[in-house]
């Protein structure tokens, strides 16, 4: 049970094999990753803000929630801050339970409380200039379903 | 009372600070807004629709009308945006 955050790049499938070595025996194991997607008319760089003193115990918080409600065997977090180019991994939600449901709604979960309770502030700089990612309502709606 | 609030995002660059020492007497959070919006243009910009605006006390999401007695750090961002 675990929430990194940092600066430096993450292989996800490394992590996926160290976590699914972690939790053997669990059964199921759901990984997704994000990654920086390309915006019209072309993406330079994403610029992730956080606030350092409070993004990883957010999360960690999270985690045992998700954990509680859905029964999980583990379920860790890797999120990057700083900049990033296109087509960088930018996250990354592991889960494992002893079913695959338990697994696939663990990590739905944990992915819509990052989206919009987790302190980072994500900026794309285009070649038209610079500006903030707006939160979607879309995001404040999916914490409703659980 | 002293404390630091923080900025971040959109809020941090229009105020023009990342964090900054506040001694005040506001007894909530709306009120140290009130007190922060009446120094000086830049700031009652950032804290002109608190509708964009949210808050965390000691590392805490909170709202508003959240008592500010014995908080050390409160900051203010703009909605988050992870994963």
């Amino acid at each position: 049970m675990s929430a990194r955050v940092q600066q430096e790049r993450f292989d996800p499938g490394a992590e996926l094999a160290r976590f699914t070595a972690a939790v053997a025996g669990a059964g199921a194991v759901v990984s997704f990753t994000g990654v920086v997607r390309d915006v019209d008319p072309g993406l330079v760089a994403m610029e992730i803000e956080h606030y350092p003193a409070m993004t990883a115990p957010a999360i960690e918080a999270m985690i045992a929630r998700a954990v509680a409600r859905f029964g999980l065997a583990g379920a860790e977090v890797v999120h990057r801050h700083g900049r990033l180019g296109p087509g960088e991994v930018i996250m990354m939600v592991l889960t494992a339970a002893p079913h695959r449901q338990a697994a696939f709604q663990g990590a739905e979960f944990l992915m819509d409380w990052l989206k919009s309770r987790a302190p980072f502030w994500k900026k794309e700089i285009t070649r038209d200039g610079a500006a903030w990612v707006a939160a979607k309502d879309d995001d404040e709606d999916a914490l409703a379903r659980w | 009372m002293t404390m630091d609030v923080l900025y971040f995002a959109w809020l941090r660059e229009r105020i023009g600070l990342a964090s900054e020492r506040v001694e005040t007497a506001a007894a909530t959070v709306r009120d140290l807004v009130a007190e922060l919006a009446a120094r000086e243009e830049r700031y009652a910009a950032a804290f002109a629709d608190l509708r964009a605006v949210r808050v965390a006390l000691d590392q805490e999401l909170s709202g508003f009308d959240a008592s500010l007695a014995g908080v050390r750090e409160v900051a203010f961002f703009p909605p988050m945006t992870g994963g």
